[in-house]
């Protein structure tokens, strides 16, 4: 028979640890500490990197912690699922009594725990208690917003209330955690977060995911007509600025400018502005010198385009553009190439580095070309991500903060004023108590005393 | 008088009023304390000063925008707001001793902004990021914040000076009732903890109206959700196991040493949080 009883039992102490405020502190001050690791230890990088900063062995073992990707590491998840856990537990746990207590329509009240509070106040006024009754009940209704008052044998005795319902206030701010957890792994399971960049007058269909490898196809293409940035005076980057159409089914369908902080938001998809960059030109002007007669030529070149050289010398065609060329395995950074044709001889690749004119004088040939201007094409860098656990985390936002002003600023608070006859004249309890901010109400009754003497 | 001249005075105000305070209580000089008020009134009142010049010469520059979109601004601007909070908790109390631990941190930090080689005063134009008016919400809630943070701190060390004991004589038994210092310890971080929560929601709509994501775990973000776990740990300490005194007094102190790294240390992990670098 006593089998039979273990299972509640056990059952019974699981609920109890998990609605333990012990466990709370544990497991929030388990947070604190590891979340440091991750902001010591820069996340998602490459495994070289790693390498390169820990050694081989510390990168092992750091690897097994899940050090590297730690806030979406099991451990970390575990932690953040306690703190659910322990939440819904305790609010389960708690919220029956403190409904009992906050629904009551009629609120009972002992007039004898009060005429025990230390702090109570006590005056003596001329009036009688029926004239007072009136004056009293009609200032405390201003103030407090339930008020009864009772006769009582050679007297009466007022109670009033307010902010019962802020007992609530806990519940409030733990509902928002859970909306907020609960936004946060909607977002993680049906979300995602990528980039792309694109050329000024392309157009693409999908884009990178963020620390994968991977591509997501978009059910929409975007567009790049155009970009501009600006920049201070200083030299500081003033404003990136795309415009962007959306087509679908290869028809227009939205158009906006997009800067850093103004996206585009289209069927649940969010377009940001991020980055951006040179990419391919297509068209060089070349400065050709010829070493014979000295003299300069100017052309104009289509990459893939050949052109007839000056002075019967040969032909030349514009092969490519490259961002960071490599000649002898350094980086000399935007280029072209070119294929320069004698007349009689072999073809000889040429290498016009858009940094430095007097490269090509290296070859020692019959005429030196330059760039001497190019158009240069910029692509922007678009962030593209879609997380439907956003509405449900900004209530979160909003359900917590108005939960912390009332968790923390209001309190219930509960007065009571007895006043009984006496010879001639009435003597006048006042007392009162709050849940929270204790020397609050202490002050406050003192004020409320003031001013009953004052009207009376 | 441009915005610099006149916050390089302030921070000489509030070095002034830090000094009377200390003296008050050190040398039992009430009228030195009184004067304290008054010089940190007017701190503040030049420090406001200062920041809405500020905002004005920006404009004149063409580069409008409020100033708070760096480190040397949201210094001058925590300077401010510790004053404004302390100010008030000596009006509520009527005690002047813990001015002796409160403006003093005013002063550090507009001193920190001024004098240290590291930090810029120019007023430089918003990078794009920064062009947003969350950016306004953040900061100001964060500094609310964290100078609500800053004076708990000053009080929970005069706590733990005062060591919990009563004392007949000397400077520490000036240092109010150990009731007290508890009591507004705890008053300030529920103050400090709501703005710090307002703080953390705004930048994350603002994160979220930038780069489409409203957490990404950098060190910035993750330090200030520590804090914000520390501050979290006091509260439910002490509403529900009844923490007082001493205890509560090393949370608020390690709370603190949290917000200072949020604030400082982050800039010299790896990682970028644009706002608050060094420059
Ligand atoms: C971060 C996640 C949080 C967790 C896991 C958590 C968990 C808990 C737990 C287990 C209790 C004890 C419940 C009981 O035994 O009755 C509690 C109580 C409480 N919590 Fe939290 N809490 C969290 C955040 C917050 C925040 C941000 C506030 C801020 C205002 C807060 C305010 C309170 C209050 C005021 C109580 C006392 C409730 C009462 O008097 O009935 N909690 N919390």
């Amino acid at each position: 028979m006593e089998k039979k009883e273990t299972p509640p039992n056990f059952l019974k102490s699981i609920w109890r640890f998990f609605a333990t405020v012990k466990l709370t502190v544990a497991v929030l001050l388990s947070l604190a500490v590891t979340s440091v690791i991750g902001t010591v230890i820069p996340q998602n990088q490459s495994s070289a990197a790693y390498i390169d900063a820990f050694g081989e062995k510390l990168f092992r073992i750091f690897g097994l912690l899940n050090f590297f990707d730690m806030y979406h590491s099991w451990w970390f998840q575990l932690l953040l699922i306690l703190l659910t856990v322990n939440v819904i537990v305790c609010s389960l746990d708690r919220f029956p009594v403190i409904w009992k207590i906050v629904s009551v329509k009629n609120p009972p009240f002992n007039v004898r725990n009060f005429r025990s509070d230390a702090k109570k106040q006590e005056f003596v006024s001329k009036k009688s208690p029926n004239v007072l009754r009136k004056i009293y009940e009609s200032f405390i209704r201003q103030k407090f917003r339930y008020c009864r008052v009772e006769g009582t044998d050679n007297g009466w005795c007022l109670f009033g209330e307010k902010g019962r319902w802020t007992r609530l206030g806990a519940y409030i701010v733990h509902l928002s955690i859970i909306f907020l957890l609960f936004g946060g792994l909607l977002g993680s399971v049906f979300g995602f977060e990528g980039y792309v960049n694109i050329p000024e007058g392309e157009t693409v269909d999908s884009i990178w995911l963020n620390n994968r490898q991977e591509r997501h196809q978009l059910d929409f293409e975007i567009r790049c007509e155009d970009f501009d940035v600006s920049f201070y005076e200083s030299g500081a980057p003033k404003e990136y600025r795309s415009l962007i159409t959306i087509f679908e089914e290869g028809q227009p369908v939205f158009k906006k400018n997009i800067v850093v902080n103004d996206p585009i938001r289209f069927k649940g998809i969010n377009i940001f502005q991020s980055s951006y960059g040179t990419d391919a030109a297509d068209t060089a002007t070349l400065d050709i010198t010829s070493r014979k007669s000295g003299l300069d030529y100017i052309k104009k070149v289509k990459i893939g385009e050949t052109i007839e050289l000056p002075e019967g010398i040969g032909m030349f065609s514009l092969k490519k553009y490259s961002r960071n060329a490599l000649f002898r395995g350094h980086d000399i950074g935007e280029s072209f190439l070119g294929i320069l044709r004698p007349k009689d001889g072999n073809p000889i690749e040429v290498i016009l580095p858009t940094r430095f004119p007097g490269f090509d004088k290296m070859r020692k040939g019959e005429l030196i070309i330059s760039i001497r201007d190019y158009d240069k094409r910029y692509y922007t860098g678009l962030q593209v991500t879609h997380d439907p656990g956003v509405p449900v985390v900004y209530i979160g936002f909003i359900i917590m903060i108005l939960g912390c002003f009332v968790t923390l600023f209001m309190s219930h608070q509960r007065i009571c004023i007895e006043t009984i006859k006496t010879e001639e004249n009435s003597r006048v309890m006042v007392a009162g108590t709050a849940n929270k901010n204790k020397l609050g109400m202490q002050q406050k009754i003192k004020k409320i005393t003031e001013n009953l003497q004052d009207h009376s | 008088m441009n915005s610099s001249a006149i916050l390089s005075l302030t921070t000489l105000v509030y070095g002034l009023a830090a000094f009377l305070y200390i003296f008050a209580w050190v040398f039992k000089k009430e009228i030195a304390g009184r004067v304290g008020t008054w010089v940190a009134f007017l701190g503040m009142v030049g420090n406001l000063a200062g920041i809405i010049l500020r905002w004005i010469e920006s404009y004149q520059m063409g580069i409008g925008h409020a100033p708070l979109s760096n480190l040397y601004e949201s210094l001058v601007f925590f300077a401010m707001t510790i004053t404004v909070i302390y100010l008030v908790v000596e009006h509520k109390y009527g005690n002047r001793i813990i001015g002796a631990f409160a403006i003093p941190l005013a002063f550090l930090a507009i001193a920190y902004a001024s004098l240290s080689p590291n930090i810029n005063d120019k007023i430089q134009p918003l990078i794009p990021a920064l062009k947003s008016n969350w950016l306004i919400a953040h900061v100001v809630t964060c500094f609310i914040g964290y100078a609500a943070f800053a004076i708990a701190f000053g009080v929970s060390i005069m706590y733990i000076i005062k060591g919990g004991t009563i004392r007949e004589e000397g400077v520490l038994s000036r240092l109010p009732d150990n009731k007290v210092l508890d009591e507004l310890t705890y008053q300030l971080i529920m103050f400090g903890f709501l703005f710090l929560t307002g703080g953390i929601i705004t930048g994350a709509v603002w994160a979220n109206s930038a780069w489409g994501r409203y957490w990404g775990w950098d060190p910035k973000e993750t330090w200030s959700l520590i804090t914000w776990f520390v501050y979290s740990t006091l509260i439910h300490a002490r509403m529900m196991r009844g923490w007082h005194g001493k205890r509560i007094a090393f949370l608020s102190i390690l709370g603190f040493m949290a917000v200072i790294f949020t604030y400082f240390g982050v800039n010299l992990l790896p990682g970028l949080h644009s706002y608050g670098a060094m420059g």
